[in-house]
């Protein structure tokens, strides 16, 4: 009687945490645990046993098996589907066991196979017959098969003994049971979809993108996805002792998504996926070899999370990251400009007499405290768009020293391009888009940093040259930015 | 005048059901060669159903069709197919240029890959719906109008001699809806058929040469002229054939569980 409750108490720790059994502990592959992580990696990666060799080439396919197959399921939107089916398959493999009576592979392959199929034949069947959403069909078929399937091990683990302590492995995996041949199976699998991807890779996209319009030149849809889903049991099945049940869904899914952060062609994202996969299993692989107390599979699992994460914030086109930085550059040159085209309204309100004006007329003009337009101006010189002087007065017997700038030939430039862009806009708005003249200096001050030479040109045509923009202003041409300076003389008398 | 080719298309008393309920009934149709057809009528009057049934989509409760003489199956390359908007996925992972390429998978055997002949053609369509310059983009980064392009694109990439398009005006500009009635045009007057399903009464006149008013029976078929009338349309729009829906509905059920005894 204790003995009983003792031998469930055993089992329930192997399954809720994972026994011993599951990490890779076991002499053969893991390492002496008092060599530095340096020998460890060395002996990893030199492939010092030949057990290392077979787990690391297992993992490297199985992460390529199910990267190329989640592209497929992800891009589908089955990857629902895809968690699902590799739960459905568990009491398949207790039954296989109990039939076989040991750990035949085939035997636990076949039961796997057919669980699943069974499980996505009442899935379909409550679909049809009730108002279930598939969602909510997929998600009990996926609990309870997993709950029979536990239910299952744990009673043969009790009634057989030493013989299915193994069985957990198909829980959480473990890269300790893969052995030579293991191999034969993920290798056939592999064969399998690529030759499928190869062979009937313009069916397959047409069939995952416009299903209707793939029924209308002949092809049978149907039968093309019942033969995906048997290539997917087929990888989930294959991958199960490693990864175990819980994680496999996780491998299919989260290289895919991965790689279509990264490109809007199938066919690259295929790839991309593919090695994801691969990188993952191998990276995971290693960690938990240089570590004998992490499992396998979770740690795969993980460093595919972390890749995702890596790519979903550094990704050169839609990174996180890289927009955020795109955002903070734009903001700076957008801050110069404006510092710019103060300096060239403070010219102008001198008529341009003088090249040189003093650093608190652009304070009082930018609205800014001396110390701000002080790192302002200080930004401009390192730019090369100003240089800074210091003059000094004797004003009401006290001398008085103050900055003094002007702005170089490429700052004027910049200045004159950003002033006209801003006064050519509000006519534009005015005289074309029938604004009123008060109504458009706000929409100028954004669209003066983004418009860019090719829309000013068109503008120029569109408004024939124009001299002064909306409020009388002068608009300085492309003369007045060769020239380096534009005449007192052009500027109207102000009323 | 009747001519000895066999017409593009010829449906024959064909009854189609959707969950034991009846969609079409008994709806006879020859089109000619070279017509332009507007399919009209109101909601759930069947018109997508008829043309997804033209395209094998949907298995007739009875009658048959056929294309130019022959099954569908025989003449698949004959056939062009433009599906309604909602059933594409926008997110799926290919360009225009992918897009228009399935426009020849008809063309191109199992397993074989499509050739440069075929790309070169591909780029032509997009070219003649002023897209090419969009070839790489994603297809759910296009504007709706430019999306609808693209499928044109891939329909003339079939260079098929019978088009069917569903609702092919839904949600595009006016610059874009002028654009595909005269791409319509234009191959109408290459001698090719094409039938329009369309909901929009104001423009139907316009653009259709033949209309086919359908609301689970076929109302009538002929040119503009002759159906576009008040009494037709009234026929066609003004309430449901209650009876014949619920009759209906009893022979199909019948139909459907002596099959399953047999």
């Amino acid at each position: 009687m204790f003995f009983i409750f003792f031998n469930r108490f055993r089992l329930l720790s192997v399954i809720s945490v994972g026994g011993p059994v599951n990490f890779l502990s076991a002499a053969q592959v893991a390492g002496n645990p008092e060599n530095g992580w340096i020998n460890q990696a060395i002996r990893f990666w030199t492939f010092e046993d030949s057990s290392i060799l077979i787990i690391v080439l297992g993992v490297l396919l199985i992460g390529l098996n199910c990267g190329l197959m989640g592209g497929y399921i992800v891009t589908r939107r089955l990857s629902m589907f895809g968690d699902t089916l590799s739960h459905a398959v568990l009491p398949g493999i207790a039954v296989g066991f109990f039939i076989s009576q040991s750990r035949n592979e085939l035997a636990l392959m076949l039961g796997a196979m057919l669980s699943g199929f069974f499980g996505v034949a009442i899935i379909s069947t409550l679909k049809k017959f009730t108002k279930m959403k598939a969602d909510s069909a997929m998600a009990l078929i996926l609990s309870a098969f997993y709950a029979l399937g536990i239910s299952l091990i744990a009673h043969l683990q009790q009634t057989t003994g030493s013989g299915a302590a193994n069985l957990e492995n198909y829980l959480f995996g473990s890269l300790v049971g893969l052995s030579q041949s293991d191999l034969p199976p993920i290798i056939f699998c592999l064969i399998c979809i690529v030759l499928t991807f190869v062979i009937m890779n313009k069916e397959l996209l047409i069939c995952g993108f416009d299903p209707s319009f793939a029924r209308s030149i002949g092809l049978p849809v149907d039968l093309i996805h019942y033969f995906l889903w048997v290539l997917l049991a087929f990888c989930i099945v294959s991958s199960l002792q490693t990864i175990g049940v819980i994680l496999v869904s996780a491998l299919l899914i989260i290289p895919a998504s991965t790689a279509w952060l990264l490109t809007h062609r199938m066919s690259h994202l295929l790839i991309l996926s593919a090695f994801f996969g691969g990188t993952c299993g191998l990276l995971g692989c290693f960690l938990s070899f240089l570590n004998n107390r992490l499992a396998a599979g979770p740690i795969i699992v993980l460093c595919s999370t972390a890749i995702f994460f890596i790519v979903l914030f550094f990704s050169p086109l839609r990174g996180m990251v890289p927009s955020w930085i795109r955002r903070r550059k734009q903001g700076k040159k957008i801050r110069w400009e404006n510092t710019l085209k103060a300096c060239y309204q403070v010219l102008e309100d001198s008529r341009f007499n003088d090249q040189s004006f003093s650093q608190s007329l652009l304070a009082r003009r930018r609205r800014k405290s001396d110390g701000e337009i002080e790192k302002e101006v200080d930004t401009l010189i390192r730019q090369g768009y100003a240089t800074r002087s210091r003059k000094v007065s004797l004003q009401s017997k006290e001398l008085l020293s103050e900055s003094v700038l002007s702005l170089t030939p490429k700052g004027w430039e910049v200045a004159c391009r950003i002033v006209r862009n801003h006064r050519l806009w509000e006519l534009y708005l005015t005289k074309k888009a029938s604004y009123a003249p008060d109504h458009v200096h706000d929409d100028a001050e954004k669209i003066e940093h983004i418009i860019g030479e090719q829309t000013v040109r068109r503008l120029e045509r569109i408004l024939s040259n124009p001299k002064l923009d909306p409020h009388g202003k002068p608009i300085p041409s492309q003369d007045d930015i060769d020239r380096g300076w534009i005449s007192s003389a052009k500027v109207a008398p102000q009323g | 005048m009747k001519t000895n080719l066999p017409s593009p298309l010829e449906i024959h008393d064909l009854t189609v059901a959707y969950q034991q309920k009846p969609v079409l009934y008994g709806v006879d149709l020859e089109v000619e060669e070279g017509s332009l057809v507007g399919i009209i009528g109101p909601n759930g009057a069947g018109k997508s159903t008829l043309i997804k049934t033209v395209m094998g989509m949907i298995k007739p409760e009875d009658g048959y069709i056929k294309i130019f003489g022959k099954e569908k199956q025989k003449a698949i390359t004959r056939v062009g197919y433009v599906p309604q908007r909602e059933s594409i996925d926008w997110d799926f992972p290919v360009t225009a240029m992918d897009v228009v390429l399935m426009g020849r998978f008809g063309h191109t055997r199992w397993f074989r890959r499509v050739g440069k002949r075929d790309r070169m053609f591909a780029s032509e369509c997009l070219e003649q719906m002023n897209m090419l310059p969009f070839a790489n983009r994603q297809i759910g980064n296009l504007s709706g109008g430019q999306q609808q392009r693209v499928f044109l694109a891939r329909a003339l990439a079939q260079q098929s001699d019978l088009y069917l398009m569903d609702e092919p005006f839904e949600g595009v500009d006016a610059v874009t809806e002028k654009a595909i009635i005269e791409l319509l045009k234009k191959l109408r007057d290459q001698r090719k058929t094409l039938m329009i399903v369309h909901h929009d009464l104001s423009t139907a006149q316009e653009y259709f040469d033949q209309l086919m008013l359908l609301n689970l029976r076929m109302i009538a078929y002929g040119n503009t002229k002759d159906v576009f009338t008040n009494e037709l349309l009234q026929r066609t729009y003004g309430g449901k054939l209650t009876v014949l829906s619920e009759v209906g509905t009893r022979k199909v059920t019948e139909h459907v569980s002596s099959q399953a005894n047999t």
